[in-house]
């Protein structure tokens, strides 16, 4: 069986699933739960600095976008970091640390952007015998308007500068969390490691208005008929974080430096597709605030079977794998030529593959008496829009044309040669194909 | 309670009062809102979608259940009355198992179909316990239009030539209108009064008015009704039932199941109605299952429906057919009455074994005897009191075209003309069909 250990920055957990810092890690309860329930390690919810704590609004904090039969596929939140006092949260850190030696368990740190405020909570942090920080330099409500989170997040420059003051006055790894709110996501992690960052971890919730109350006119969650936007998160959100993820991991400048991917993470099967991308672990909070911390059980059997399978013997051999797949558009082969194939066998003739392709595609699916559906490949350009909006899986297939087979559609010999927009004659900065 | 479902003979009172309640509550509890999200979920959207194709009113399934799923079950109870004005009671009687839900995707992918009927029902419930009428007349006409028969096929068309600015005479030969609605459907796909209701819904379009008790060949001339009125709609069914032709048919005990049926709906307490220890239903049809389960629900001993055909050759759905089994209903297949016996009251019924071959059904000479108090047949009802000079085929006024008669100027549609289904969703096409007809004919457009 699959060994599912990890070590990252020389944090041992039993497994790559962390609960990221959220409501799910806010008190030495949750944790425990969450540990018992076999998550592998834990970002203690945000510490704020000494003193009163911030306080949260004491009506709604999340709105939600759901899919058929109310999935929850988007939640958003309006909540802030900890509002119990730094001193609780470090004893509790302390006991629960103590307690669960072999997992993970991190502390999220958001203060002020002033060199004194950073010193003086890292030494108590330190004390409490946690694994590592992580600087929530993401979140984008609430906090950023006081100069903090993502208002920090967005800057380079003070990234590496807050950066460099953990290192200076902290001894374990410092883990740089990324707020996506931004245009280029490299710039902030190459700040990170700028700044001595042993890791980035992302991405931090996106700015967002999930629903207007109609009746109200107020945007939801909705306090007293206000409402404010908030951050994003849940399976919705994850293209957007496997995307931020895979660039920073092929980015020459921070190629190799560690990332703990975050967003959407649902299943076994998000969590693998991060671990490919250059993730070296996974965390996971929507998914556990909507089905409870059990949900991590399926994660790690689902992801130890699909290991034995493919002959993974460990997570590290997972990490990465994909990224040397992701390239820029320009690089696709465009001799690779497709057609859409319908199984007839598995086709419940409900007609989306035709509709979709006729009213807003290539009007390359004919429907023939009897409901039968049949792909017309002379139309074909093999967009795989048929594919999306079928509702049996495997069904329609986008099978690769045999080098040497005409392509009906444009008449033209399909070549097993690569060629991309590059050289193609139709760009006008091509340069000839040697 | 004196009596009991040993009680020989024909008796009433044999349940208690609380069985009699839930024996005739609605036999599909009525979908809430959570559960009708739930099921609207389900739909796909399809394109062209089949249980479209499949209704004979061509409801747009897939739009009136988004209009459900997005929260709007008012416009999905439009969308579904707009083609069916009688979408309330269909979703309550149609069989939907052969029809729109026996084509759904999802029948097919999974072998169980997005629940359309339920959904339908929830919808329109939903419109018509706000006492809404979605539909406005257009402007007055001044042109007068006959109906005869108020059951679907007449309501239907009254109903659609009203909005089109008609004045419409409705007539019916009952007390009320309605027709099978309310007097020949099996009174727990119907319940608390909703056949009255609906008519009386209905006819919140304004411009019909109807006349009850009031019967063609009795009370009414076609000849009168073609001189008094611009056009004629014919729609009063089949009121004549076909003969047992079977030995013994005259005791006492033996009756037609739509009496049986008519007399239960309009009862104001079940309790108070007699029925047999052992009853035998003879026919294969609804009419024969709604008989047969509604006296067991009565508190029969027990109940057999003795049909001459294979289970595959019976006209009821299969789905019904296990309704009635779940129900303690026995269903005897390849059988066929020969006599009743008893001195004066039946007490017990002859039947001999069928076999089919190339010259039809013949008996095979075995027979076997049944106890029956209670005969009741459902073997087919009959065109009674056409009007002279109306061209009959197969034993219905016959239509060409959205059910243009013989006479010019008369239109008929439901049973008692030819062609499609005696469903009731098959009569409010025709009746609502024939109105766009006749509209089209008195306008010129």
């Amino acid at each position: 069986m699959a060994d599912l250990t990890t070590n990252f920055l020389g944090i041992k957990s039993p497994n790559p699933f962390w609960l990221a810092s959220a409501p799910p890690t806010d008190k030495e309860y949750n944790v425990r739960r969450a540990y018992d329930a076999g998550w592998g390690g834990v970002v203690w919810k945000t510490l704020g600095s000494e003193g009163p704590p911030v306080v949260n609004v004491n009506g709604p904090r999340y709105g939600a976008i759901y899919g058929a039969d109310r999935r929850l596929l988007g939640l958003n939140n309006i909540e802030l970091i900890t509002d119990r006092p730094l001193e609780v949260n470090l004893e509790e850190m302390t006991r629960v640390k103590k307690d669960y030696p072999d997992h993970a368990l991190i502390a999220s740190i958001m203060v002020p952007c002033d060199e004194a405020s950073w010193k003086a909570i890292l030494p108590r942090v330190a004390d409490t015998g946690a694994d590592g920080i992580e600087l929530n330099f993401g979140c984008p409500h609430g906090m950023s308007e006081r100069g903090m989170g993502a208002a920090v997040g967005q800057v380079p420059e003070y990234i590496q500068m807050v950066t460099e003051w953990c290192k200076q006055y902290y001894d374990r790894p410092v883990i740089v969390k990324l707020t996506p709110n931004i245009t280029d996501v490299r710039k902030p992690a190459r700040a990170a490691k700028a700044g001595g960052a042993d890791a980035v971890s992302l991405i931090n919730t996106i700015s967002s208005i999930t629903n207007v109350n109609l009746d109200t006119m107020s945007p939801e969650p909705s306090i007293d008929g206000k409402g404010s936007h908030g951050g994003y998160c849940g399976p919705a959100v994850k293209p957007i974080a496997l995307n931020m993820v895979a660039e920073i991991a092929r980015d020459p400048e921070t190629y190799g430096l560690p990332i703990s991917g975050i967003g959407g993470v649902t299943t076994w099967r998000d969590a693998a597709e991060f671990l490919s991308l250059g993730a070296g672990n996974v965390q996971v909070c929507t998914a556990a605030m909507t089905y409870g911390f059990k949900v991590v059980q399926e994660m790690i059997s689902g992801l130890s079977q699909w290991m034995d399978e493919k002959g993974y013997t460990s997570v590290d051999q997972v990490v990465g794998r994909a990224v040397p797949n992701v390239t820029d558009w320009q690089y696709l082969n465009l001799n690779y030529v497709a057609k859409a194939k319908i199984d007839q066998d598995a086709c419940i003739k409900c007609g989306r593959c035709y509709i979709a392709c006729e009213d807003t595609s290539h009007q390359a699916i004919w429907m023939k008496e009897g409901r039968v559906f049949e792909v017309n490949d002379a139309e074909c350009v093999a967009c795989n829009l048929c594919v999306d909006v079928c509702p049996v899986e495997g069904c329609i297939t986008m099978e690769r044309m045999e080098a040497g087979t005409t392509d009906p559609r444009t008449g033209k010999v399909v070549s097993d040669d690569y060629a991309n927009w590059t050289t193609h004659p139709n760009n006008p900065g091509a340069t000839a194909a040697e | 309670m004196t009596n009991s479902p040993f009680t020989p003979g024909i008796a009433p009172g044999r349940l208690r009062p609380e069985d009699y309640a839930a024996n005739f509550d609605d036999l599909h509890a009525p979908l809430d809102a959570h559960e009708a999200l739930v099921a609207a979920d389900r739909c796909y959207f399809c394109h062209d979608a089949p249980c479209m194709t499949a209704c004979p009113t061509s409801i747009d399934i897939p739009l009136f259940i988004r209009q459900i799923s997005t929260g709007t079950p008012e416009a999905a109870a439009k969308t579904i009355l707009e083609q069916n004005i009688l979408g309330g009671m269909c979703a309550r009687v149609c069989p939907t198992e052969t029809l729109c839900e026996e084509v759904c995707v999802r029948e097919e992918a999974e072998g169980k179909p997005v629940e359309i009927g339920r959904l339908q029902r929830y919808a329109t419930d939903t419109l018509m316990t706000q006492g809404v009428h979605p539909f406005a007349r257009a402007d007055a006409t001044g042109k007068r239009i006959a109906v005869v028969g108020a059951g679907p096929a007449g309501l239907s068309c009254a109903h659609r030539l009203a909005m089109k600015g008609h004045d419409v005479d409705l007539f019916d030969a009952r007390p009320k209108g309605g027709g099978l609605n309310e007097y020949g459907i099996a009174a727990y796909k119907t319940v608390n009064g909703f056949a009255g209701a609906e008519v009386d819904w209905l006819m919140q379009i304004g411009g019909i008015t109807l006349h009850t008790g009031k019967a063609l060949g009795a009370d009414l001339s076609l000849d009168a009704l073609k001189a008094g009125y611009e056009a004629v709609f014919l729609g009063m069914g089949l009121a004549g039932v076909n003969a047992l032709r079977a030995e013994g048919e005259d005791k006492d005990g033996v009756s037609d199941a739509v009496d049986f049926i008519a007399t239960l709906r309009q009862a104001g307490d079940v309790s108070s109605l007699p029925v047999g220890r052992n009853v035998v239903v003879i026919g294969g049809g609804m009419t024969a299952v709604d008989a047969a389960v509604q006296s067991r629900l009565l508190g029969a001993e027990n109940v057999t429906i003795l049909y001459r055909r294979s289970r595959d050759d019976m006209p009821a759905s299969r789905f019904e057919q296990d309704l009635a089994a779940s129900k303690g209903v026995r269903l005897v297949f390849n059988a066929r009455p020969v006599r009743v016996t008893g001195n004066g009251a039946a007490q017990a019924l002859e039947a001999e074994y069928t076999v089919s071959g190339p010259d039809g059904l013949k008996g095979t000479g075995e027979t076997f005897t049944i106890p029956a108090d209670q005969v009741l047949k459902a073997i087919g009802q009959t065109l009674q009191g056409a009007p002279d000079g109306v061209s009959i085929e197969g034993g219905k006024i016959a239509v060409t075209g959205a059910g243009r008669t013989s006479v010019a100027g008369v239109w008929a549609g439901g049973d008692c003309a030819g062609g499609g289904d005696d469903l009731t969703v098959t009569a409010v096409a025709e009746g609502r069909d024939a109105a766009e007809d006749i509209h089209t004919s008195l306008t010129g457009g």
